[in-house]
């Protein structure tokens, strides 16, 4: 479904900040994986997702989605194949526009957008089945700005509308990392939801090693721009956070450096 | 008493006035409020509009005509914005500035000289309203309808799948691409459009003032953020209705024309005007910073206690 091939990418090149991020990065994902991914600070991992959500280019390399070679495609136009929910639960939503609005607006993500009315009766039904199956009263606030909501209201609602347009691939960058824990569970748990539920294939971001082993049927851990373990189904469900841990030391010669992921 | 009832007497005039600033300051909406676009360009534009309605009325083309080629032109000088913005990568405001510079000498150019009068006595049938007095509710009425048009048609136009997705840009940028929009496309439309409402206010001026002149519209982008100002100020709040909140600029406007002619009759001299109005607005602008920055007393105390 994603095949991520050889990507080099260097930020201020020629400069004395210059930094490699990857030197011939590879993955390949099959359709219907959902992929954890964790890595220490600088990784790579939120840089890998950018490329492939096109944010910024690669120096060299491809990307392929579904068979389609998206890797000269702008990001306006890669979203016709993806789906993603940011870090920051501000940047995946329009704050001042009305919560059916933003889902108008997600509706036709990769759709011709002309002069219709952007919102007809029989869109708000649908909006409000959608947001009922959250299950977080949010189905009578239809009409209610976006920035009045609380940030995992706001998660979710990002969620929704990365998925309600069924995405090819669905990039998840430590969308719960902003959120109590309480709230993060329940993020978390509709992700599981709507990824099963849509049979999605999916590459989720995470600090936390409980959730990256919890999650998803495949696991891999990136250090200094490489995928340095890579594992699936039988054997992915018998990691723990300490198995996983030293697996990181003997594959990169060096301690997991991270306190966040450690600590949580 | 006489200056009272001169002072009444010129109200119907700063109206007028206001109207066409206030179609003028619907535009400026646009990219200001909308857009989130500082769009300098409407300093050139609002002349561009006035010099080619001024042009073809003289040369005996249809008013109609002439306002409509008028509005066109001003699309292209947002167009011409937008691409030094998105094609070139040139900061919006200093692409607003070339526009802008480019405009002196093409407004010149259109006009080929740095004015055209729009003389009563031969063009007075042939324009919508003249600058004479007698005219003055005529012309109130025909502003009237004009706004009442622009807002019907912009409230829907915003409410279209692709007049949201201007909104969505303007509203965070990193969600629109997300969602597949293209926001240069955007960013240039919201700039030709704006210009074009702009260019429309500034033909509808030259009919009003009897002349198309080359500084026509200078400091129009500071009146239009005035006229903004004063219309948010006025309107409440709870006011989230799109068309009312243009409604509400629209009274800005003719706020601002009113004090500027109370002004004129307190008997201070013209020339301060410009400035008493970029003092005001850069007072509006800089309110919100002031009060967070140097009045915030919550946010020291926190800041002590961490420390």
């Amino acid at each position: 479904m994603l095949e991520i091939k050889d990507i080099y990418k260097t930020f201020n090149e020629g400069t004395v900040n210059e930094k490699k991020v990857f030197e011939g990065l590879s993955l390949t994902l099959k359709e219907g994986d959902f992929v954890t991914v964790i890595g220490g600070n600088g990784a790579g991992k939120s840089t890998m997702l950018n490329i492939v959500a096109g944010a910024y280019p690669a120096d060299d390399g491809s990307i392929t989605i579904d068979g389609v070679d998206v890797t000269r495609l702008p990001e306006h136009k890669r979203a016709k194949y993806i789906g993603r929910v940011f870090q920051d639960p501000r940047m995946g939503t329009a704050t001042d526009m009305w919560v059916e609005e933003n889902m108008a607006i997600a509706d036709r993500r990769g759709m011709r957008r002309g002069l219709r009315w952007s919102i007809t009766n029989k869109d708000r039904e649908s909006y409000k089945e959608a947001l009922a199956q959250l299950d977080l009263g949010l189905e009578d606030r239809l009409s209610t700005k976006m920035g009045l909501l609380s940030g995992g209201q706001r998660q979710a609602v990002t969620l929704l509308m990365a998925t309600m347009k069924k995405p090819k691939l669905l990039l998840l960058d430590e969308h719960t990392a902003a959120l109590d824990p309480k709230t993060a569970a329940k993020v978390l748990e509709i992700t599981d939801k709507l990824i099963n539920e849509n049979n999605l294939t999916a590459l989720m971001v995470t600090h936390n090693m409980r959730d990256a082993i919890a999650h998803g049927n495949r696991l891999i851990m990136m250090n200094a721009g490489k995928i340095i373990i890579d594992v699936s189904g039988e054997e992915k469900k018998k990691l723990t956070v300490e198995s996983l841990l030293a697996a990181f030391s003997k594959a990169s010669g060096a301690e997991f450096a991270s306190d966040r992921a450690l600590l949580s | 008493m006489n200056m009272i009832l001169n002072w009444l007497g010129s109200l119907p005039g700063a109206a007028a006035q206001g109207l066409v600033y206030g179609l003028a300051a619907v535009g400026i909406y646009i990219t200001y409020k909308i857009l989130d676009i500082a769009d300098l360009t409407v300093d050139g534009s609002i002349c561009t509009g006035a010099a080619v309605c001024a042009v073809m009325v003289t040369s005996g083309i249809n008013i109609w005509i002439a306002m409509l080629c008028a509005l066109i032109a001003g699309m292209l000088t947002g167009l011409i914005t937008g691409w030094f913005h998105t094609f070139f990568g040139i900061p919006a405001i200093l692409s607003g500035i070339l526009t802008q510079l480019m405009l002196w000498s093409v407004n010149l150019l259109i006009m080929s000289g740095p004015q055209i009068p729009i003389m009563r006595f031969k063009y007075g049938d042939k324009v919508l309203f003249t600058s004479e007095a007698s005219d003055v509710y005529r012309a109130i009425v025909i502003l009237a309808v004009f706004i009442a048009v622009v807002i019907a048609i912009l409230y829907w136009f915003f409410g279209t799948e692709f007049g949201s997705t201007l909104r969505a840009t303007g509203n965070n940028l990193e969600m629109s691409r997300a969602q597949g929009i293209n926001t240069n496309l955007t960013k240039v439309f919201g700039l030709a459009l704006s210009n074009g409402i702009v260019a429309l206010a500034g033909a509808l001026l030259a009919q009003q003032q009897g002349v198309a002149e080359i500084n026509m519209g200078r400091g129009a982008i500071v009146t239009g953020l005035a006229a903004i100002i004063i219309g948010e100020a006025l309107c409440p709040k709870l006011i989230t209705n799109f068309y009312l909140r243009l409604l509400c600029v629209v009274g800005g406007s003719i706020i601002y024309w009113f004090v500027f002619q109370t002004i004129v009759f307190i008997g201070l001299p013209n020339e301060l005007l410009k400035m008493l109005s970029a003092i005001v607005v850069a007072c509006f602008l800089g309110a919100p910073y002031v009060k967070k920055i140097y009045f915030s007393k919550k946010k020291k105390a926190r800041g002590g206690k961490h420390a």
